[in-house]
């Protein structure tokens, strides 16, 4: 499957992918009305980790064996057919927070205004490719099919 | 303490009602141009820091800032002009030698915008660069006084040995452009631009960096005065040597990388120790006469036994057609001249912006005078400063010149803004400096496709013009000033340029 | 090929899912006493709460048994496993026959010798059932206030949905501090004093003795110490233990679970076993022992069932972790909550007015607990340093600071990661 991985050699630290993935996740999906009108403010589902003169984007790796899948007790967790990422569906979502003991990566938020939900990296279902991955100003994000070795 | 006198150079205007405060442009300023602050979640700016490199403006994710040149004039001076002002400001607070980077940003004439090319009409017909053949092949390096063959049975041989040659697959060639004064990717990205190219670039006088030895073959190395980096396998990797005399932007004096930024790969590069300030003297301190010259450059040509080109850059003064001579005399297979705009890492800004002539008029000068001489074919001429765009190249080729040297316009294909800030070694975007949060910011990969563009894009437009003369090789162009005419330019102009003003027929 | 579960849980769907996964053709029987398609079993304490509707609590969408063709034997009780025979004695004497069996029965609640217990009024609290009958029986009874007996995360969930009934709730535990299985001194400390303050009777170092009352219902308890308290409910929340009751004449070896090899099966060929009934090596504590979470249970399943269907496959043990939010406050424990003797390293946070604590216990430069309360913000990272075995002696200083991370690892780590291969936990 396609997945987004990261090339820390080249990532800037500028949070753009932190800002893109916001707005697209937002309810307006424009970037002055998500930013400045939107209440409570959409949660951006990657991380970028910085330290010194590292830094590099974190999202959901979309695991093969996803140690959130196996622990969600609602089964709010799960696979989409086509794209094989792992998604939440809030809906079912009680916030019992196992996903975030078990995530090796620590990529799932909780969205603190509801407090019931866990964020995480959808692919940006429906774009052709993740707008963090497009919006990386120096292709340290790339989307890409690769085969374990 | 006492205040600036002059106003900053730039004015930061940031839309409110577009910014977002996401504080990319704080993170992105290396001179902390920007401040957040969390209490009103609102970001305000410092102009004194602002150096107008853009990188706020391109990056920030909704347009919000727009770099200005800061509205407050001074009274209108046709003498004292407010940049004149400005430099005595800050003279008379540091006391020190105005410092400056890239080439020669003064309104002395442009010579290429006065030059205008040829184009078919009805007779000898226009060639279509896509429908026919075109060569752009170029070769550097000395050609014989003669050729003579041998005929065989097989068909006809070449008896004379020739001089070793560089091919070019495109008359374009990076300039040189230390690895100290820029940083490990940019050099990285112009040596895979030039393989892939097939052309050359040229380590300046940093040394070469041994991760970069596989790009030997498309590997100019540099010997300049302070023989930083040079030992025998860099010799031997490279394609072709030249011995750094002068550069454009600063004849007469030397250089000088400050010892902040000789990091531990710089060290080794240039075998100094970490710390040290690099010091390039004015003159090389064994070359005092021509025939010095004609000694080192045989030193070097033994040492490879002969097997690549050896040439000698010198900047472009008001004696270059006879210095020029002389070093083709010398033995030199190229002679690179670098005119009054080259560009440059650090130079004191009174010298970049007043010492040396165009590029143009050195060019048209020195070949005349080699030709004259009956010499012309014992060296390549490769000319080198602020060349544009490939109508400059064009140009430059029809004056003269074997080849073209771009090094601005190679940085700013890979994003440079010219700011001219270099020498502070804070660029913002990643290319001179050598600050490892700073370098992360140019993608080698990214730098080399935009070079390849670049080259690409300039080498197609070169091939039209050509094929608009009805030319379909670039060695029908060369020298050939029939087919340039001058506008706008004095009679004194046109003759040491050597072409007609245009109206004027054969 | 047959391929015959006991139990319709989370082992049972994780083995399903891998037979399906690797076996599209062969046979999938589910045998389960309960009546109800697969539902989340830590769901039943939101449901007494009133937190979510009983459509939410399913586990799966209602067409999982029929896309994965399997048939189920619901509402039966599976009587003798005869292992020899390769065949199941149902309840109402039908034999069923199997090629491949998996035995995750998960855990029965424990239930200590204390007088009065068949009286109405007493339950435990580990199935749906329980949850609608308690809830049943508050909205039909005078019902004021309830005694929960066991002050662990079974007991505690059931304290928090009594409350959100409207009850009075007393909770007895046995030893001198809530959660002492879970957390350590402090972070009990925490939670008991938001207990408290909410109202809540909590009483350490004692246990009901005895249940007295009417053929009405309950109308007091006898603790140990001798008080009487009042109430009308009480439930049992003090565990579970595994549910070996099926393997106790057969030949299949257990101890305090059933016994397992890497493969997830017994020492009889072709008998797999999952979730809360085995025991499996604890990789912290280097014993073997049950660890009966949600997690495990769907873990070991699949392992199972991948061996099942012809896919050898290795499950790499576990640690005890629990995630669960009381009265509001997450919380998370990995690992080992309390450091045994000297030896070990404890590095730890506690800021009084945000109401956050948080501890990391290490043993020769590993982490080997993790602990937070209130905040808990990429806990699982720690999990991970715990499960590879990963040498942070490096950057203890900055373990517990809110921009620890990858970044701060060793590149190898980081690299070997975020390459995104197949992860275990």
């Amino acid at each position: 499957m396609k997945r987004i991985y990261v090339h820390e050699e080249y990532c800037i630290g500028c949070r753009l992918c932190e800002i893109h993935c916001l707005v697209q996740h937002s309810r307006s999906k424009k970037i002055l009305k998500a930013f400045k009108e939107e209440f409570p403010r959409a949660v951006s589902r990657v991380l970028v980790e910085e330290h010194g003169y590292l830094s590099f984007a974190l999202q959901c790796r979309h695991c093969e064996e996803a140690p959130c899948l196996e622990a969600c007790i609602t089964g709010a967790m799960y696979r989409d057919k086509r794209t094989e990422a792992v998604l939440c569906n809030e809906e079912k979502c009680v916030g019992c927070w196992m996903c975030i003991m078990v995530c090796p990566f620590g990529v799932i938020k909780r969205d603190l205004e509801s407090n019931k939900v866990g964020s995480k990296c959808d692919l940006c279902l429906g774009e052709e490719m993740p707008v963090c991955v497009q919006n990386c100003p120096n292709e340290a994000l790339t989307f890409e099919e690769r085969t374990e070795t | 303490m006492a205040y600036a006198l002059y106003p900053p150079e730039f004015r930061i205007e940031r839309d409110r009602d577009r910014c977002i405060a996401c504080q990319v442009c704080v993170r992105q300023c290396a001179n902390d141009g920007h401040i957040y602050d969390s209490e009103d979640d609102s970001i305000s700016s410092d102009e004194s820091r602002c150096v107008g490199c853009h990188r706020c403006g391109t990056l920030c994710p909704t347009g919000a800032i727009t770099i200005r040149e800061t509205p407050m004039h001074f009274k209108a001076n046709g003498n004292w002009t407010a940049r004149a002002l400005r430099d005595i400001y800050k003279q008379a607070e540091t006391g020190g030698v105005l410092l400056t980077g890239m080439g020669c940003d003064r309104s002395y004439p442009i010579y290429f915008d006065r030059i205008l090319l040829n184009a078919s009409q009805v007779t000898n017909p226009s060639i279509d660069p896509l429908r026919e053949p075109m060569e752009l092949r170029t070769f550097l390096g000395s050609k014989p006084d003669r050729i003579e063959l041998d005929p065989s049975v097989t068909g006809i041989r070449l008896r004379t040995n020739l001089a070793p040659q560089l091919v070019l697959e495109t008359p374009i060639l990076f300039s040189a452009m230390s690895y100290g004064s820029i940083s490990y990717n940019a050099c990285w990205a112009l040596a895979r631009a030039a393989k892939a190219e097939g052309t050359f670039y040229n380590t300046g006088e940093g040394g070469l960096h041994r991760d970069f030895y596989p790009y030997g073959e498309n590997t100019i190395v540099q010997v300049a005065s302070g023989r930083f980096g040079v030992h025998a396998d860099y010799l031997h990797v490279a394609a072709a040597i030249e011995i750094k005399i002068g550069q454009g932007a600063k004849p007469g004096i030397g250089g000088h990388l400050p010892g902040e930024k000789v990091s531990d790969q710089i060290s080794q590069t240039r075998m100094i120790p970490v710390g040290t300030d690099a010091l390039s003297p004015a003159p090389h301190h064994d070359i005092y006469s021509i025939e010095d010259l004609r000694q080192l450059i045989f030193a070097l040509k033994e040492a490879t036994r002969y097997s690549k080109p050896v040439g000698v850059k010198i900047a472009a003064v008001h004696n270059v057609a006879p210095i020029a001579s002389g070093i083709v005399r010398a033995g030199a297979d190229m002679v690179a001249i670098d005119g009054l705009r080259g560009g440059t890492g650090a130079a004191p800004t009174t010298i970049r912006d007043n010492v040396g002539i165009p590029i143009e008029l050195a060019l048209a000068a020195v070949d005349s005078r080699l030709r004259e001489e009956g010499i012309r074919h014992r060296a390549s001429i490769i000319a080198a400063g602020g060349f544009r765009n490939s109508a400059d190249v064009t140009k430059a080729i029809a004056l003269g010149a074997d080849a073209v040297y771009i090094g601005t316009g190679a940085l700013v294909a890979m994003g440079c803004h010219l700011c001219q800030k270099c020498y502070t070694g804070k660029c913002n975007w990643g290319i001179a400096t050598q600050d490892p949060y700073l370098t992360k910011r140019l993608n080698p990969n990214i730098a080399e496709r935009r070079l390849g563009n670049l080259l690409r894009g300039w080498s197609l437009e070169i091939k039209e013009m050509l094929g608009g003369m009805g030319i379909n090789a670039i060695e029908s162009l060369r020298g050939n000033r029939e087919h340039l005419r001058g506008v706008g330019m004095t009679e004194a102009e046109l003759k040491i340029l050597g072409i007609k003003s245009a109206g004027e027929a054969w | 090929m047959n391929y015959t579960i006991i139990g319709n849980s989370a082992a049972a769907v994780g083995a399903i899912e891998a037979i399906r996964r690797y076996d599209r053709k062969g046979e999938i029987v589910v045998v389960s006493r309960e009546p109800y398609s697969v539902y989340s079993r830590p769901l039943i304490s939101h449901l007494l709460a009133g937190h979510i509707q009983e459509n939410r609590i399913f586990y799966r969408e209602k067409d999982f048994y029929k896309r994965n063709r399997i048939q189920t034997f619901l509402r039966r009780e599976v009587k003798a496993i005869q292992a020899r025979s390769n065949h199941l004695l149902l309840d109402d004497g039908e034999r069923l026959g199997f090629e491949k069996l998996l035995i995750a029965t998960g855990g029965c609640p424990m239930i200590p010798p204390v007088k009065g217990i068949d009286r109405r009024g007493v339950f435990t609290f580990t199935t749906w059932d329980d949850a609608k009958e308690i809830r049943r029986y508050v909205r039909e009874n005078p019902v004021e206030s309830a005694v929960v007996i066991g002050g662990g995360l079974i007991g505690l969930k059931a304290m928090e949905a009594l409350m959100a009934s409207g009850l009075r709730v007393t909770v007895t535990e046995l030893m001198d501090r809530i959660l002492s299985a879970t957390f350590d001194k402090k972070a009990s400390e925490m939670i008991e004093r938001q207990l408290k303050a909410r109202g809540v009777n909590l009483i350490t170092e004692n246990t009901v003795e005895e249940i007295l009352g009417s053929h009405n219902g309950i109308e007091e308890v006898l603790l140990k110490d001798g008080r009487r308290l009042k109430c009308q409910v009480v439930i049992f929340g003090i565990g579970v233990f595994p549910n070996i009751g099926l393997v106790k004449d057969t030949p299949i070896r257990y101890n305090k679970g059933i016994r397992v090899n890497a493969h997830m099966e017994t020492n009889i060929s072709g008998i797999y076993a999952a979730g809360d009934v085995v025991e499996i090596p604890d990789i912290l504590l280097d014993t073997v022992r049950p660890i009966a979470i949600w997690p495990n249970a769907y873990r070991q399943g699949w392992i199972a069932g991948c061996n099942m269907a012809g896919t050898p496959r290795r499950y790499e043990g576990s640690f005890a972790m629990n995630s669960i939010e009381i009265c509001g406050i997450p919380t998370i424990s990995v690992g080992m909550a309390e450091a045994p003797e000297n030896g070990f390293e404890i590095i730890q946070e506690f800021d009084s007015k945000s109401g956050t604590y948080k501890k990391i216990i290490l043993k020769d430069g590993v982490i080997v607990g993790a602990l937070f309360i209130g905040e808990i913000d990429r806990a699982g990272i720690y999990t991970g340093l715990i499960r590879e075995r990963i040498d942070v002696s490096g950057v203890k200083d900055i373990l517990l600071r809110e921009d620890f991370g990858f970044i701060s690892l060793p590149r190898e780590y980081r690299k070997h990661l975020v390459r995104g291969e197949g992860v275990f936990l």
